[in-house]
């Protein structure tokens, strides 16, 4: 028998048959459900103490007593004050909201699952009900009439559910006519419950590997050393070439700083080698770094301080290596906060120079202050400038289609390059329908800490938008992978397709963009990076020539 | 419920206002409520207003809805992701004025019992810029009231309004657009499941209210053949602060029906979710502009944290990164 956190304990029957009929109590009288499947292990005591957090201690969610620590109302209460008078986006996403209900059909998780209390709207509305009741006068005076409630336990078993519902994706604030981000009032509540040490396991953990060793997988120097060497073998193998492996170099031009999942799974390996085939190719004076082993920072997941602490190595390893500037690769949430967070947060980065690219000499100037530039910018720039050796035909049995992952779209607009470049090293893309990309895209069901196996319903239900319109191309043009600049992505979206759209392969762009590359003293190229061989290239064939003709 | 207690509060509060139109209560609602009222409606939103604006914005969160300004051969779209401040007020004047995002509404469904699609969801918009539009000019229309002389702008929209030429006298489209923007929004609350079940008392308020005041204004002009001379003796007054007794008796109780439910209004707005217009102007996912990596935003309250440092990181794993060929600072 499968168990919930197994795919195949869902049938997708079961999961299309959404009900979205509201139950007959009033939300505020309808007790969360707590069901296997569906939520996330509590944060370990072991975690906490490392981050020196507040109430480490071990519990399960299936405990009637969650060990609340003593006064922790008034905690959350005073915690709430502070946040009202330090983010005006959250003060005013507590007052402004119509409940026009706009957002409501625009979350993964309502569509695929049809629980009210994940629309954003009503998501919010579990904290607002609070604000009410304790920061406004109708709240005080009329209470439920005025949409207030009391700050119970069970309050927060449900905050705890719904906040751990939400991956920060954005997707409902597009839709929203004032703008209200839920993903903003989900990192506030989760600060909340962070105060009461409230916190799950799938993200704290990585939080503090990262604080401890710079990533979130753990990975000690020397194993990033192991990682990285294997793939230079594995590289070689593909290509026949052997590429450097710059750790650590005091004085290079570019610190490159890149996901760590891209260090150890698949299918993100392949992104990290072709970015080393590339730099080795173009004879770029770059390093990685063990220390800034991560640029992913599950920081976001948690809190604004947990963001600022594991985000300042960046720049200070930027600093004592003395690089001129930092190359980020393909990740989404790392992203929103390089984008968004750091240079407010660790900057200001004035001992870096304006980033400027050492093949085409373009100066990156919308990066000016940050000093930081993403991969498909860089690349989109060496293309346009004609600096990549070129070969599409090489991905032709490719049908590629791409995913907005939801920060880069919806916290940047980085749209045009991550296109520019697949339509530059592949025949074949082809776009999703209109609703499901660019900054309407939809979440891959699993970010924001939420991507376990133990949440597999949720992550199933929540996957299903992405998941159908990667059928529907699937069906209509043999899409057969589906591309994504994200480190989150190449992890659980891998699933999703495996449910939703079985048969298609989920790929960083680097990845296609290395296997179209001619590179120079390459081999035949009958592999492509993960060493499998690649359709119509087995046999001796003339190729270079007829994909040059365009 | 919440429909029911919404709906009897804005009836009782109608039947309220009619006793100004009672021997001697025509000073009561026909002069202290309104000054009240202003009062505390322009009070309330100052209140408002500030309470957001006291609060720092730590950190720049645009929302970003197309294409950045990068590379300048890639083309941006600065009004729905603006790249600074000129093009930031572009983007929050099709909010404000055209409600942008309203517009890009969808309806999510499974058909076949397969496949998701999302269709275009208008009407919300399309009753939402009914009512909010023709709200702003009949705001404007009731400037005749109070203005001697009518400004000509004023008289140019009334008579813009009334070009159906339609019954005597004649009846405004704002005044159909109005009525019928607010009767579509709240049919959508009441219709649909899920909005019914994320509505409070506070959301049937307002649009009661707004019906009520509609309603009893068209009334005022179509049916009863108010006394419009006392009625603008009355209104001038007001704003003139000079009070004229016998107008102020001769205006009607539907008059001040009418006139204690704009009360209710002014007084309530600021205090409830109709400060939704003010707050949207504020709202950082929208007026601020994406040049996050270009200008550096500061978090006034910015404060240390605990870091993890190199050198606290070096001396624990000194050996295995010397056995493993990877620089260090201290040999
Ligand atoms: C800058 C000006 C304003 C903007 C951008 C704006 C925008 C909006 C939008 C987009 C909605 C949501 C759609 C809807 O539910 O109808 C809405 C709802 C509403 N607005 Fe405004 N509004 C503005 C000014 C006002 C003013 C001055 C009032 C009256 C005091 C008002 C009263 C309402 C009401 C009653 C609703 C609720 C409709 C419902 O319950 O469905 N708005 N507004
Ligand atoms: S779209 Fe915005 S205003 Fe409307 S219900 Fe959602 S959060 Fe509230
Ligand atoms: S941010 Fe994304 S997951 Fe969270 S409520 Fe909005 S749409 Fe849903």
């Amino acid at each position: 028998m499968p168990k919930p956190d197994e795919m195949s304990y869902y049938q997708q029957e079961d999961l299309l048959n959404i009900d979205a009929t509201p139950p007959k109590t009033g939300w505020m009288d309808t007790p969360v459900d707590l069901r296997p499947g569906s939520f996330i292990y509590p944060g370990k005591a072991k975690n906490l103490k490392i981050l020196d957090l507040p109430n480490p201690r071990d519990w399960a969610i299936g405990d009637d007593d969650w060990k609340l620590p003593e006064g922790w109302k008034k905690t959350v209460l005073e915690g709430m004050a502070d946040r009202l008078s330090k983010y005006r986006s959250f003060k005013l996403f507590m007052d402004t909201c119509v409940r026009c209900g706009a957002c409501a059909d625009k979350c993964h998780f309502f569509i695929g699952g049809g629980d009210p209390k994940n629309m954003p709207v009503l998501r919010a509305e579990l904290l607002r009900s609070i604000y009410r009741k304790e920061f406004t006068v109708m709240g005080k005076i009329l209470g439920k009439l005025a949409g207030a409630r009391e700050l119970t336990e069970d309050v927060i078993k449900e905050w705890f559910y719904y906040f751990y519902q939400c991956t920060e994706c954005r997707r409902c604030s597009v839709f929203c006519p004032y703008g209200i981000d839920t993903a903003e009032i989900t990192m506030i509540a989760r600060e909340l419950l962070g105060l009461l040490g409230l916190y799950i396991n799938w993200s704290i953990e990585p939080v503090a590997n990262c604080f401890r060793l710079g990533n979130h997988l753990a990975i000690p120097p020397h194993g990033m050393m192991d990682t990285l060497e294997f793939m230079v073998g594995d590289i070689e193998e593909a290509t026949g070439i052997r590429v450097d492996l710059p750790v650590n170099k005091k004085g290079a031009e570019v610190l490159f700083v890149t996901p760590s999942g891209d260090f150890v799974a698949d299918p993100g390996i392949y992104t990290c080698m072709a970015q080393m085939l590339l730099f080795h190719e173009l004879g770029i004076d770059y390093t990685f770094s063990t220390y800034a082993s991560d640029g992913g920072n599950f920081g976001l997941f948690t809190s604004h301080e947990m963001i600022k602490r594991l985000n300042a190595k960046v720049y200070a390893e930027a600093k004592r290596l003395g690089v001129k500037w930092i190359l980020g690769g393909e990740c989404g949430h790392m992203w929103r906060v390089m984008h968004q967070y750091m240079d407010t947060m660790n900057g200001p980065a004035d001992f870096l120079e304006v980033p400027k690219s050492p093949i085409t000499g373009t100066v990156f100037d919308h990066a000016k202050s940050t000093k930081m530039i993403h991969i498909m910018e860089f690349m989109a720039d060496l293309i346009k400038h004609n600096k990549l050796k070129l070969d599409p035909s090489r991905n032709d049995h490719i049908r590629v289609t791409f995913h907005d992952s939801c920060n880069p779209a919806r916290a940047m607009g980085i749209l045009e390059e991550p296109r520019y470049v697949l339509n530059a090293v592949c025949n074949n893309f082809f776009e999703m329908p209109r609703n499901t990309i660019r900054e309407q895209t939809f979440c891959c069901g699993g970010g924001a800490g939420l991507g376990t196996d133990e949440n597999m319903e949720m992550r199933l239900r929540g996957g299903l938008p992405r998941g159908n319109a990667v059928r529907h191309v699937q069906e209509k043009h043999g899409v057969n992978q589906l591309a994504a600049m994200c480190a989150i992505d190449r992890a659980t979206l891998v699933t999703v397709c495996d449910y939703w759209a079985p048969g298609v392969l989920v790929t960083g762009i680097s990845e296609l963009v290395a296997n179209a590359m001619v590179f120079t003293g390459e081999n035949e190229r009958k592999q492509n990076l993960r060493l499998e061989d690649i359709p119509g290239r087995e046999e001796d064939e003339p190729r270079e020539g007829d994909a040059n003709d365009e | 419920m919440n429909v029911l207690i919404s709906l009897a509060a804005v009836g009782g509060l109608f039947l309220l206002g009619t006793l100004g139109g009672a021997p001697g209560m025509g000073w009561i609602f026909g002069v202290v409520l309104p000054y009240l009222a202003v009062g505390i409606g322009i009070g309330g939103l100052i209140w408002r207003v500030m309470s957001w604006a006291n609060v720092p914005v730590p950190f720049r969160i645009p929302t970003t809805c197309g294409q950045q300004k990068s590379l300048p051969w890639i083309k941006s779209n600065p009004l729905e992701n603006p790249h600074n401040g000129l093009t930031a007020v572009g983007r929050m004047a099709l909010e404000v004025l055209f409600f942008r995002s309203l517009l890009r509404n969808t309806k999510a469904e499974v058909i076949d019992q397969r496949r998701l699609v999302y269709t275009s969801a208008p009407w919300l918009w399309i009753g939402a810029m009914a009512f909010h539009w023709s709200f702003l000019i009949i705001l404007v229309r009731h400037l005749r009231l109070l203005a001697n002389p009518v400004p000509w702008c004023v008289t140019f929209l009334q008579r813009a309004d009334g070009f159906l030429e339609i019954g005597l006298p004649v009846i405004y489209v704002t005044t159909v657009l109005f009525l019928a923007g607010l009767a579509y929004l709240l049919a959508r609350r009441l219709a649909s499941p899920q909005l019914r079940y994320i509505s409070l008392a506070g959301d049937y308020f307002p649009l009661f209210l707004f019906l009520g005041i509609g309603i009893s204004g068209f009334w005022l002009r179509h049916w009863t053949k108010t006394d419009i001379v006392s009625v603008k003796q009355v209104a001038v007054g007001l704003s003139g602060f000079s009070f004229d007794s016998d107008a102020l008796a001769a205006a009607g109780s539907l008059f001040y029906g009418h006139l204690f439910l704009v009360c209710v209004l002014l007084a309530y707005f600021p205090f409830s979710k109709l400060s939704h217009f003010a707050g949207v102007f504020l709202s950082p996912t929208r007026n601020m502009a994406n040049s996050n990596r270009s200008v550096r935003h500061v978090n006034p309250w910015d404060y240390p944290v605990k870091v993890h440092p190199y050198d606290e990181y070096e001396d624990e794993f000194r050996e295995k990164m010397k056995g493993a060929g990877v620089p260090v600072e201290k040999e």
